[in-house]
């Protein structure tokens, strides 16, 4: 038999790993067809909503529910009274504490749940919410870590034991009330005598402030609990949809088979929709009780306050090195601040997430860091927005301390980079802290950018720049902002990572239908990142039928296999894997299929794009679609009938993708007001699956961190109120704001994953915040800057012009 | 963010419109495009149980540009505005102040009434209105009255105009020279940090009348006669430029918030405002 077309077409029209197929999601996305959890509407459906805290602390005296069940359409009206029976109204937290469902006796953060309102429409909840009285006792507030460590206020009076003693938490001892863990990693006393004993040594402290994922879909659930057959259906914001049964199903005794968690589309999460709100608690509560379906879904203004939060590190670091600046040792201690409860989602032996990367991409030979988590009356979470676990911070830490010691030696940064680099040679690599880096090339992605920008011309445009402004010729500085990150991905190995005890694997279920196409399942949950295309990339290339006859489905636990979700970059290093191997099973047995149609030995046969072919004779073939049908129509002796299979993926590490990046930017002084004249991203995520999607991932990634570099934060005055609780004053680019991005790449695959591929869509965000906050440093640089904190909005600009004296 | 229960009205005449705000009082509130209006009845800010649109009601909606005299009716849009040729003719400073109010989506439904008529400090019409002299016409049950935009506001959300009273138009002689409006603002969208209105007429080589306007710096728009003045006999050169920053800096009384302790407020002013007189000089 002869091929009418090429090899070459052949291979185009699986349209598999490599190629830029165009993104199967978006046609409904782009035409309003999407179906996300607020689009859910069943029969009779109540709708929830919260009543929340003014205040920040105090005591909750009383709560009188009378006028809002007495108007009409109210059904219910629950407290933390009616949750106790059911020991619902405290829950666990991802991070080991637990957290009040609804208030227990005192509320801990402005906008936190003290009574769940369940209407017949959403309106006359939203007007019962209003005729709930409560009455409260203001307490002393406290929204600085610092100040709470050295406070007697108690703000969480469960943490305490009744004699006064401080009981260890789910992380060890703790040394206050208001103290949650010390978590440490590396050798403190090594890295002190290091330091001490150095010839230059910079010191810097750095606050990175608390911001917030913000995705574009607010956080809800719909929970129907049907009474006949006992089961439970529950659709939700939920970027681990299978953690989330597991956990509704012990909180709730509700045995995991009678419990079916669905995350319909979701909105984009970046970290906000990983962990479980007492939203979600109370729309499950609330069915259960009136037996009927209740959907509960938050406003932009409660997705600010009270959701999940990101960052929030008071970072203090010494780094030292030679006169020549090879880096000696590296010290970081951070204050934390984790807010009334600790909800972050890390996994459980990381309550500091992998903060321990901070190393970075440099050859550090000793170094130490220490994280003291601390309560405070702010808003829970503590999450990893679009970065693996504290990557971000991380990684701000370190590129900003790059630039201090450069300060420091009077070196140029970039070269102190060059000199400090993990080797080529040197992969595997293991840290000081700990971590065994895969691969990485740093050198040559380096040299690449430096050449793209014109590095040593940027230099030297830079230096006329400030000539120019002292002779009062302009009124703009420039700045060259320079990153250059590793990020840690693709958790993990179960070995040490796991979430409320589960182990981090994923997983992938494929089934050929007898005509060649397939459906495959995996444990992981898309939220905007474009699974359904990527993961039928890499199948396709695995087993030889085109993406287009592929059927990617996520996120029904009654359909997929356990997965342990979507969050720290881990679907393509982990899920993507199990794909991968799940993928060599189904060939594995189309090998067999295919040599006993072709009537040769197994071994005599070899895969080739989409068919099997006699080895030495490639006119002799069948294809995998051929292979499908005999798999399911033809009694094969020794083979069960039918294509299918299922891997279940423990990655041996994690992966380690890396990237240059230059931003050049102008500021003026006067008005504070920056503008990016040029951002050049190089992303080195291992194989590339498909070019198109990373790009968009890196165009994305790059735009939240320049929301967050120049102005995004969740601020609290003194009396703990939120000061940026709406879109008016919490910063969310748009288009106008976002510069042209220059993106560029080299390719190191991962040489323990499947395909090699690493995970990219967080890497812009973890490399894009330090450089445009370096970019705004460096700027001024020149007259006497040496740190200022993000984010750098203009009046902060302006401050640190006028600190320098430059409207003198 | 849902607004509490409201009753709504649409009349088709401005009698109808007058009636019901004689018997609801306090409890109604016209509606124009309703696009600070909404917002603030979601946010539960503004409690309006009657609500009554002005978009049926004919004969607002004109601009009218004769004999050197401009009329805008009150229900003009921003959009209608910046897309108006004969506006840009007559009045170029509307176009280019409207182009940075908001954003498109914003501009098509926001109104020139709405805008003057809300009294939220942060709008830009107002200062712009001072700073062209224009004049407010109110209809209510006492008939028709005209106010200066100068005499208008009175605090944040706080106006000359009674409950009872609908606004139907502003009007404003062409102005003439050169003009400006810079807004330094922290994203599309955006109130405005400092923003400047400058209209400067030049003869013989020298400013012989100038007008200026600040917005978002106080609790009402500021026009400051006296940064005018400074500019008259000039040639906007840099000690009288100056002399026009320090005398409104005298008039402004900004508050802290998110966009800015004081003196950095008091900084942006000083440099919008430099830079709005430079503008409307190179024009002039
Ligand atoms: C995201 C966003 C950004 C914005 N940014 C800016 C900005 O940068 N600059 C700016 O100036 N504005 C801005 N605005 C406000 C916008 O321009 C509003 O449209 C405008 O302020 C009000 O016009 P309106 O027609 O929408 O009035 P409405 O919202 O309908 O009414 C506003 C107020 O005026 C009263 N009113 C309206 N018409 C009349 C009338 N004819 N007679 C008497 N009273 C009347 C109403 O009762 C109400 O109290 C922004 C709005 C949004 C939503």
């Amino acid at each position: 038999m002869k091929d009418e077309i090429t090899r070459d077409e052949r291979v185009a029209n699986l349209k598999g790993m490599g190629c830029s197929r165009k993104r199967v999601e978006d046609a409904r996305f782009t035409q309003g067809k999407g179906n996300y959890v607020d689009d859910i509407k069943l029969p009779g459906m109540l709708h929830g909503d919260f009543v929340r805290s003014p205040y920040a602390h105090a005591r909750v005296k009383s709560i009188n529910i009378d006028a809002a069940m007495a108007l009409p359409g109210v059904v219910a009206v629950l407290t933390a009274k009616d949750l106790e029976p059911l020991n619902l109204h405290w829950m666990p937290t991802l991070a080991g504490d637990k957290q009040m469902v609804l208030a227990d006796g005192k509320v801990l953060f402005q906008g936190q749940e003290v009574a769940f309102v369940v209407a017949n429409d959403r309106y006359i909840a939203a007007d019962a919410v209003e005729l709930v009285e409560v009455d409260y006792e203001e307490l002393e507030v406290i929204v600085d870590p610092f100040k709470s460590l050295q406070s007697d206020v108690v703000l969480r009076e469960d943490m305490v034991a009744e004699d006064g003693s401080i009981p260890n938490g789910a992380h060890g001892p703790r040394k206050h009330p208001n103290h949650i863990f010390t978590w440490e990693a590396g050798e403190e006393e090594a890295t002190n005598q290091v330091i001490d004993n150095a010839e230059v040594v910079a010191t810097e402290e750095m606050y990175y402030h608390r911001t917030h994922p913000c995705p574009l879909e607010t956080c809800g659930s719909v929970a129907s609990m049907d009474k006949v057959n006992g089961k439970l259906t529950l659709w939700g914001t939920f970027q681990a949809p299978h953690v989330v049964r597991t956990v509704a199903s012990l909180l709730s005794g509700i045995e995991e088979h009678n419990i079916r968690v669905v995350s319909p589309d979701i909105g984009g999460g970046f970290g906000n929709k990983v962990g479980v709100y007492p939203g979600y608690v109370c729309s499950i509560v609330a069915s259960i009780v009136t037996g009927v379906p209740v959907k509960w879904v938050e406003d932009r203004m409660e997705n600010l306050m009270s959701t999940a939060f990101a960052r929030d590190y008071w970072m203090k670091g010494k780094i030292s090195a030679t006169k020549e600046g090879k880096i000696t040792g590296l010290h970081c201690h951070v204050t934390a601040d984790h807010g009334a409860f600790d909800a972050c989602a890390d996994p459980t032996k990381f309550p500091a997430g992998f903060m321990n990367i901070c190393t970075g991409s440099y050859d550090i030979p000793v170094a130490y860091l220490g994280v003291d988590g601390v309560y405070t009356n702010k808003a829970p979470g503590g999450v990893s927005y679009r970065c693996s676990f504290r990557v971000t911070e991380a990684v701000y830490f370190i590129e900003r301390m790059i630039e201090v010691l450069a300060i420091e030696l009077n070196m140029d940064p970039a070269e102190l980079r060059s000199i400090n680099f993990i080797k080529k040679e040197q992969f595997p690599y293991t840290a000081a802290l700990g971590w065994e880096y895969d691969s990485g090339d740093y050198q040559t992605a380096w040299d690449k950018a430096l050449l793209a920008v014109d590095y040593t011309g940027l230099r030297a445009e830079q230096a006329q720049r400030v000539e120019d402004f002292k002779a009062g010729k302009t009124r703009k500085v420039m700045g060259i902002g320079l990153s250059f990150f590793t990020e840690i991905v693709g958790a993990g190995p179960v070995k040490n990572c796991d979430i409320l005890g589960m182990g981090m694997f994923d997983s992938c279920e494929i089934r050929i239908h007898p005509t060649g196409s397939a459906v495959a399942r995996l444990g992981t949950i898309s939220q905007g990142q474009g699974h359904a295309t990527t993961f039928a990339q890499i199948l396709a290339t695995e087993i030889g039928l085109s993406a287009e006859s592929i059927t990617i489905e996520e996120g029904d636990t009654d359909t997929a296999p356990y997965g342990l979700g979507t969050y720290g970059s881990r679907s393509t290093p982990v899920a993507g894997a199990a794909a991968a191997m799940a993928g060599r099973k189904i060939r594995a047995k189309a090998q067999m299929i295919a040599a006993y149609l072709l009537e040769v030995h197994d071994n005599d046969v070899e895969f080739d794009v989409d068919r099997f072919v006699v080895k030495g004779s490639p006119e002799q073939f069948k294809t995998m679609k051929d292979i499908a049908y005999a798999a399911y129509n033809q009694a094969i002796p020794g083979l069960e009938p039918g294509l299918e299979a299922v891997s279940y993926y423990d990655p041996p590490n994690m992966t380690y993708p890396f990237g240059a990046y230059v931003c050049v930017m102008d500021i003026d002084v006067d008005t504070g007001v920056p503008e990016i004249r040029r951002f050049y991203a190089l992303d080195d995520c291992g194989t590339r699956i498909n070019p198109m999607v990373i790009e968009g991932q890196i165009h994305g990634g790059l735009t939240e961190a320049l929301a967050v570099a120049l102005g995004q934060e969740i601020a609290y005055d003194d009396m703990g109120n939120v000061k940026t609780g709406t879109l008016m004053d919490f910063f969310l680019p748009t288009a106008w704001e976002v510069p042209n991005y220059e993106t560029d790449y080299t390719v190191t695959p991962s040489p323990h994953h499947p395909i090699g591929a690493k995970g990219v869509g967080e890497s812009p965000h973890v490399g894009g915040v330090p450089c445009f906050s370096n970019a705004v440093q460096d700027a001024f640089r020149p007259f006497g800057n040496r740190h200022t904190n993000m984010p750098h909005d203009h009046w902060r600009i302006w401050q640190t012009a006028n600190d320098l004296g430059m409207h003198d | 963010m849902i607004p509490a229960a409201f009753e709504y009205y649409r009349p088709t005449d401005m009698a109808g419109v007058i009636a019901l705000l004689q018997e609801h009082g306090d409890d109604a509130r016209v509606m124009a495009g309703g696009h600070s209006l909404i917002p603030m009845m979601k946010l539960r800010m503004a409690e309006v149980p009657h609500l009554i649109d002005l978009q049926a009601i004919e004969g607002l909606s004109e601009i009218a540009i004769s004999g050197g005299s401009i009329t805008i009716g009150a229900m003009v849009t921003q959009h209608e505005i910046i897309n108006s040729a004969e506006m840009e003719k007559a009045a170029p400073i509307m176009k280019e102040a409207a182009l940075q109010i908001a954003d498109p989506q914003v501009r098509y439904m926001g109104t020139v009434g709405g805008n003057v008529a809300n009294g939220d400090p942060g709008n830009d019409m107002p200062g712009l209105m001072q700073c062209l002299n224009a004049q407010f016409h109110l209809v209510g049950p006492d008939g028709d009255r005209v106010v200066d935009a100068r005499d208008f506001y009175e605090a944040a959300y706080m106006t000359d105009r009674e409950d009872e009273e609908v606004l139907t138009a502003v009007s404003f002689a062409a102005p003439v020279g050169g003009f400006a409006y810079e807004k330094q603002k922290r994203k599309i969208g955006d109130y405005a940090t400092a923003a400047a209105a400058a209209q400067i007429f030049k003869e013989g080589g020298k400013v012989s009348a100038a007008s200026i306007a600040m917005t978002n710096l106080s609790d009402t728009p500021v026009w400051s006669e006296d940064a005018g003045t400074a500019l008259v006999g000039s040639t906007c050169d840099e000690v009288a430029v100056k002399a026009a920053v320090t005398a409104m800096l005298d008039d402004i009384d900004p508050t802290e918030d998110n966009r800015g302790p004081v003196a950095f407020k008091r900084h942006a002013a000083g440099v919008v405002l430099g830079r709005a007189i430079a503008r409307a000089w190179s024009r002039a």
